[in-house]
């Protein structure tokens, strides 16, 4: 033995201690050699040679282990919501839509699969509402006239719904009188049969008056009134709760930014007669690349506590993710040269902010760019599918691929 | 049953409970309370390093709170990346540790112009956001060619092109073997391992010390089955990959991600405990009669969906600005640490030299809000004030929508901030997407109010066409 080289294989745990400590103790271990040396990397910490016990057999087969998908219980499904209603149902859209009654996260679909696709619906103004070139050059011929552009987001961009933005009812911009909001809300459900949701101006006191009248106009059509804040019911609770209680519409509950006014605010609208399945909860979209890790934090985290028994935020989730476009990345021309044309910055910016949100929880989308709204119903339609689709033999060359 | 988070008193327990303080904390039980929420390291326990009779505390400890994704490091040097390390499924049980790593494709049928082009570019690759550089992290150099002398070859060009660490990708073990003899010493991630060619591939990760990716296209049960067995052949650093499918088979993808994550946090399963790869490199081989911009789209949104579902590390082949923009910035957010305060302090900020008659700006204390104007600023050059309104850390649309920031809260910090002191005029600049507060402002501050640019990007111009106003 001590004319011979001694090369032992020691376990890369050992180096690692050894890296740590720069030496170690080795008990019960006799070492009889005539001559040991030890070799000193440089830059390297120590390393002993030592004798190890006998290395185990190396294996010659694949060792085979089961596999069992972590299937976790959830106490409460999310509240199911449908919008729109048909003839049948006292309205005169072609067909409602329902939202929610999740059993588990996200398409974890090893667990159980949604019994309801999250829904699209297209953004239609009231206003010449400043938008971005890379949405403008789709909207051009009907930017200003709402029913023009409902119609267009109906036919072209196979909307499934829309959100009627009545921007110039805003004190600021043209305080359009609730009755004539009321009336825009009327051209445009004749002109499209799609389920519908109305937004405001985000002030408190006047959205309160034109959701009203916008209720009554919409009376049997199930439309959802986007939205009833905390300042919204501090200013009159009792009107904008009949709004939504006594015209049978749906709402959607805003809150900025916080789980806890999400909580408070849907308790508030329950309490005070709100039936749960008229309630979807906006905890507010901030763009990619400003601020989305809150948003998609505090969606995803609502989803779970819902599912886990926390019935104030077991409500299916809207998210205006039209937000996307607040970020400088998705329409600065100046970024063009070394980013890419804004063309398609703009769209890849609100797809990949809405898939983001998806993961986190949400049923219903508000969006704008057709090129994002596509993406983003492929790939929902894609998981609706289910598992067991994949291809193995499409992918496993790809190292080799030629492309 | 999902893991128990770990109480301090567990730690406590191991510790030397002397309370000697030498961690830098008061006593074991505060640092015991630093070591679970991982903001102190076990290392600053001298005693527990250094006294012998601590050694089998150390060793529990050391198992008690190593993160249940194996760290993994990719390549040598200061460019070597941190791949895993992760403690927890959701960002918001704790925090994310190490960024997903971006490496882009080169390939030995590429000219040694293109394989040089495609090298630089992710060299220079920089996007700066928020006062941080976003940059890409390794380069995969793929073996199409068959030849490993071929593969061996651009290997070698990269590797004296680049310091970044690199991805040997190439499940031929002969090509892969030339491929080591050049860049082995480099601890590059052999890509891959999979029920064909694991026992080569395993000699080789350990024979040149490298991690090693296991590959099983949507087979769990022989990803499981791989790890298994490497481990026991040796290999201590691997990677998995899952197989990514962009078109048929997202679910698949969407699915397997879940559970591998969910089986290493939440189960502690040992074998499934290591970074995930996705690649969506594989959005080029869905319909490769599609147009380039559609391979370059699909790839572009896989690769963030991947990144929110917890991939760690990202092979992709686009390298257009607008596909890799989006998921370097996707990437910084999702790892932002979410325990860091959403708000900075509100109050007055001074940019350059200010005089009495310079501007006054408003903005709100939502971190990101306000660091993106300040770059603003800075970039501008102009001496001026900024005003930070406390508005609950929120962004200045979610503030004027949901009643943070009000005419009120700026009257507020008009007369708290001093500001009436450092200047002569009575202008207050807000942001463009505050307009609508205008006249509350004016009404409750007695100051005149001008609206300012929608983004802060335009302050530079603003500032020239609008300052000094032209009436005082």
């Amino acid at each position: 033995m001590s004319e011979e080289k001694l090369s032992v294989n020691i376990g890369s745990k050992l180096v690692r201690y050894l890296e740590q400590y720069g030496e170690i103790e080795l008990e019960d271990v006799a070492i009889r050699l005539e001559h040991l040396e030890l070799q000193v990397l440089p830059g390297a910490p120590p390393k002993a040679v030592i004798a190890a016990p006998p290395a185990k057999p190396k294996p010659t087969k694949l060792i085979e282990v089961e596999f069992k998908p972590p299937v976790y219980e959830y106490v409460l499904p999310i509240q199911e919501v449908t919008i729109g209603a048909t003839r049948a149902d006292g309205g005169t859209r072609a067909y409602s839509l329902t939202i929610g009654g999740e059993k588990a996260p996200p398409f974890y679909l090893f667990e159980s699969k949604p019994p309801h696709k999250p829904i699209i619906a297209c953004d239609v103004f009231d206003w010449k509402v400043p938008l971005a070139k890379a949405v403008k050059q789709h909207v051009r011929e009907v930017y200003g006239d709402p029913v023009a552009w409902a119609k267009l987001a109906v036919e072209k961009f196979g909307a499934e719904a829309i959100t009627l933005h009545l921007v110039s009812v805003d004190p600021l911009i043209k305080d359009t009188p609730p009755k004539e909001a009321a009336k825009t809300v009327e051209d445009v459900l004749q002109a499209v049969d799609v389920p519908m949701i109305v937004g405001g101006c985000g002030d408190p006191k006047k959205d309160t008056e034109v959701f009203e009248k916008v209720a009554e106009v919409a009376e049997g059509e199930r439309i959802v009134i986007n939205s009833i804040t905390k300042e919204m019911l501090e200013y009159d609770t009792k009107r904008n709760v009949d709004t939504i209680v006594k015209h049978n519409h749906v709402t959607i509950a805003f809150t900025p930014m916080d789980m806890n006014l999400a909580r408070e605010l849907n308790r508030r609208l329950t309490s005070e007669g709100v039936p749960r399945s008229s309630i979807i909860m906006d905890t507010t979209t901030a763009a990619l690349g400003y601020g989305i890790e809150y948003a998609f934090t505090i969606m995803q985290r609502s989803r779970l506590a819902g599912l886990m028994g926390d019935e104030e935020l077991a409500f299916p989730i809207s998210s205006g993710t039209t937000n996307a476009w607040a970020a400088r990345e998705a329409w600065m021309k100046q970024l063009d040269a070394v980013w890419g044309p804004r063309e398609l910055r703009g769209p890849i910016w609100e797809t990949i902010t809405a898939l983001t949100l998806l993961i986190a929880g949400v049923d219903l989308f508000m969006m704008m760019h057709p090129a994002a709204m596509k993406t983003v119903k492929d790939v929902i339609d894609e998981l609706m599918q289910g598992m067991g689709r994949a291809k193995p033999e499409l992918i496993e060359n790809w190292a080799s691929a030629k492309l | 049953m999902p893991r128990k988070e770990l109480s301090p008193i567990d730690v406590y327990n191991l510790l030397p409970r002397t309370n000697c303080k030498e961690c830098g904390e008061e006593n074991c039980m505060a640092f015991a309370a630093k070591l679970v929420t991982h903001e102190a390291k076990l290392e600053q326990c001298k005693p527990l390093l250094t006294d012998p009779k601590y050694k089998g505390n150390y060793q529990k400890l050391w198992d008690l709170l190593k993160p249940p994704v194996k760290e993994v490091v990719i390549g040598v040097g200061d460019r070597a990346v941190k791949v895993g390390g992760e403690y927890v499924m959701y960002r918001h049980e704790l925090t994310y540790y190490n960024p997903t790593a971006i490496a882009i494709d080169v390939s030995d049928d590429m000219s040694s112009e293109e394989v040089a082009k495609r090298v630089e570019y992710v060299e220079n690759f920089v996007y700066t956001y928020i006062g941080m550089d976003l940059k890409l992290n390794a380069i995969a150099v793929r073996g199409v060619s068959g030849d490993p002398k071929q593969f061996a070859d651009t290997v070698r060009r990269v590797a004296g092109r680049t310091s970044l660490p690199l991805i040997l990708c190439t499940l031929d073990p002969k090509c892969m073997e030339e491929a080591l003899k050049i860049a082995g010493d480099r601890r590059p991630l052999i890509y891959a391992a999979t029920k064909r060619n694991w026992r080569e591939m395993a000699e080789l990760a350990l024979k040149y010390k490298c991690p090693l990716a296991v590959f099983s296209p949507n087979d769990l049960k022989t990803l499981k089955s791989l790890s298994k067995t490497l481990l026991e052949y040796g290999v201590e650093d691997l990677l998995l990959d899952p197989g990514t499918f962009p078109g048929e088979g997202l679910a698949d993808t969407w699915n397997n991600f879940v559970m591998l994550r969910r089986l290493a946090c939440k189960e502690e399963d040992e074998l499934l405990g290591f970074p995930l790869i996705g690649v969506p490199l594989t959005a080029w081989l869905v319909n490769p009669a599609e147009p380039e911009t559609i391979k370059q789209w699909r790839e572009a949104y896989v690769a963030g969906m991947l990144i929110s579902l917890f991939a760690d590390l990202l092979i992709m082949h686009s390298i257009e600005g607008w596909v890799l923009l989006p998921n370097v910035i996707l990437r910084q957010n999702i790892y932002t640490d979410p325990r860091k305060p959403v708000a900075v302090e509100p109050g007055l900020r001074t940019f350059g030299s200010p005089d009495e008659m310079s501007p006054v700006l408003l903005t709100s204390n939502f971190a990101l809000t306000y660091y993106t104007v300040a770059a603003d600023i800075e970039a501008s050059k102009k001496d001026c004030y900024l005003l930070v309104a406390d508005t609950e850390g929120l962004a200045v649309e979610c503030d004027v929508a949901g009643r943070k920031l009000t005419a009120e809260g700026i009257a507020d910090v008009i007369k708290s901030s001093g500001v009436e002191q450092k200047v002569k005029h009575r202008k207050l600049i807000i942001p463009g997407r505050a307009a609508r507060l205008k006249g509350e402002i004016e009404d409750a501050t007695g100051w005149g109010v001008m609206v300012g640019p929608l983004d802060s990007s335009g302050i530079p111009k603003y500032l020239a066409d609008n300052w000094p106003p032209k009436e005082t």
